[in-house]
């Protein structure tokens, strides 16, 4: 199965992503992930701007027809943004996964080189796949 | 896929609702030879079968199968069954997966000495083929005209060179047939099958157009601590027949009054309800349970099936499902949600 990882960004095992700019890392979910899901129909974000969240901890939840996954944050800080559009049009994430960010967190780039990068990642989704 | 009472199952081929799409529109084929096949055979098949199930067989004639629960002594439900006469001494019980030793030793401690019995599940394969175009398709590999066996009659016949058993059953809202076959021809059928257009389709799949049609999930919506009565399968049960098992305690629950019952609902606030999720009433106190959930790929709402207290169970009866820690408010629905036009 060929994946989708894009080179600019980490990831976890959990198959977030999660992106540096401007002193924030954007987080959403990868390609293997959607793939797992299907056609996502609910995106509930348990945190509003202003909250803290954790690394590892949830920070809401993804549902598709078929069932629903946590969604974790990536790295600990203190969320700056939430992608509202998601609340209405879940299937943003079917359609557009690494655009389709679900939350920001406020963080410095270097808050992300623990994870995987894009080559750790692939390894990861094909050690799934068979 | 996934470990199901020991076969590996898919939950999806191509996609969860593109196949549900499929089978409502057109066809859709389903692997569902997990399920346990069992056989009476004997001039005491007929009433051995009789009194192991909650539904009267007595009125069957060869050819025809029914809808049943098996009850046990409580009149809580062992299983739910199609049962089929294929004459008056011989007879085939398919059962779930997850219950087939149950049912196996159940039936085959009823028959000592009476019949004789066989549990041929691991001999028997059995595809499902549903939508408005499965008997298109049956036509496609070879098969007969089927458009005159009525629904839930069966009947043998040749399908894409394979000697099969051809009924018009199903599990999921359509038109369809279930077809038994020897597991050596199974392969050979399926792939026919595919080649005239029935899109393969998954457990996935097969959950949401069950429970949009509101058919009933042994081990989610009905099993060994509810009864058929409250499970709105009193259609199934014929207090008015002989004895049989189970019978004298659904007299009981049936003149006491039905505590609780199974209704559906539609989630109308923000959420999914999913198995096991509680149900609440508005000041948060804990009413029931929802034993099946999901959205609803046709029905385009977020549907469900859950037990709650009878004075609460009236259509339109609002009450909140707890999704996790999040508060989603639903209303009890006619069922089912998904009727097919005739």
């Amino acid at each position: 199965m060929p994946t989708n990882v894009k080179s600019d960004r980490r990831y976890t095992k959990d198959h977030e992503w999660a992106m540096a700019s401007d002193g924030a890392v954007q987080v959403g979910i990868t390609a293997y992930a959607v793939e797992q899901l299907g056609d996502i129909t609910l995106v509930n974000l348990d945190v509003k701007e202003g909250d803290l969240v954790a690394e590892g901890k949830a920070f809401g939840t993804i549902e598709s027809v078929k069932t629903l996954s946590d969604l974790f944050a990536p790295v600990s800080g203190k969320v700056t943004k939430i992608n509202k559009d998601l609340e209405s049009k879940p299937e943003l994430v079917n359609d557009d996964c690494y655009g389709a960010w679900m939350i920001a967190i406020e963080a410095p780039a270097s808050s992300i080189d623990g994870l995987l990068d894009a080559k750790a990642y692939e390894d990861l989704v094909a050690s799934l796949d068979h | 896929m996934v470990p199901f009472a020991g076969y590996e199952l898919p939950v999806q081929y191509a996609g969860l609702v593109e196949e549900h799409r499929a089978v409502r529109s057109a066809a859709g084929v389903f692997d569902v030879s997990h399920m346990g096949e069992l056989e009476l055979d004997g001039p005491g098949a007929a009433a051995v079968v009789n009194e192991l199930i909650t539904n009267d067989a007595a009125k069957l004639v060869n050819g025809q199968a029914l809808y049943t629960c098996a009850c046990n002594e409580r009149g809580t439900i062992l299983d739910d069954l199609i049962v089929y006469r294929r004459s008056a001494g011989a007879w085939l019980v398919v059962c779930n997966a997850s219950n087939r030793e149950k049912i196996a030793g159940h039936f085959a401690a009823a028959a000592k000495g009476r019949c004789n019995f066989a549990d041929v599940s691991d001999a028997t394969a059995l595809i499902a083929l549903q939508g408005p175009r499965a008997l298109a398709i049956a036509g496609a590999v070879g098969g007969p005209d089927l458009s005159g066996l009525k629904s839930f009659h069966f009947a043998k016949a040749t399908l894409a060179g394979v000697a099969v058993t051809a009924s018009r059953t199903g599990y999921t809202g359509e038109d369809g047939l279930e077809i038994f076959c020897a597991n050596a021809d199974a392969p050979q059928l399926w792939r026919a099958l595919l080649d005239a257009g029935a899109v393969p389709a998954g457990l996935g799949a097969r959950d949401t157009l069950r429970l949009e049609a509101r058919l009933s999930l042994y081990g989610n919506d009905i099993d060994e601590t509810t009864n058929p009565l409250e499970a709105g399968l009193a259609w199934v049960v014929k207090l008015d027949k002989a004895d049989f098992v189970g019978k004298r305690a659904l007299v009981e629950i049936k003149e006491q009054g039905l505590a609780r019952r199974l209704v559906g609902f539609e989630v109308t606030g923000r959420g999914i309800a999913r198995h096991g999720y509680p149900l609440q009433d508005a000041s948060g106190a804990v009413i029931g349970t929802c034993t099946s959930g999901s959205p609803g790929p046709t029905v385009g709402k977020n549907i469900g099936l859950g037990y709650v207290p009878s004075a609460l169970s009236a259509i339109g009866s609002p009450f909140v499902v707890d999704c996790r820690g999040r508060p989603a408010e639903a209303v009890v629905v006619k069922t089912p949600f998904y009727k097919r036009a005739i």
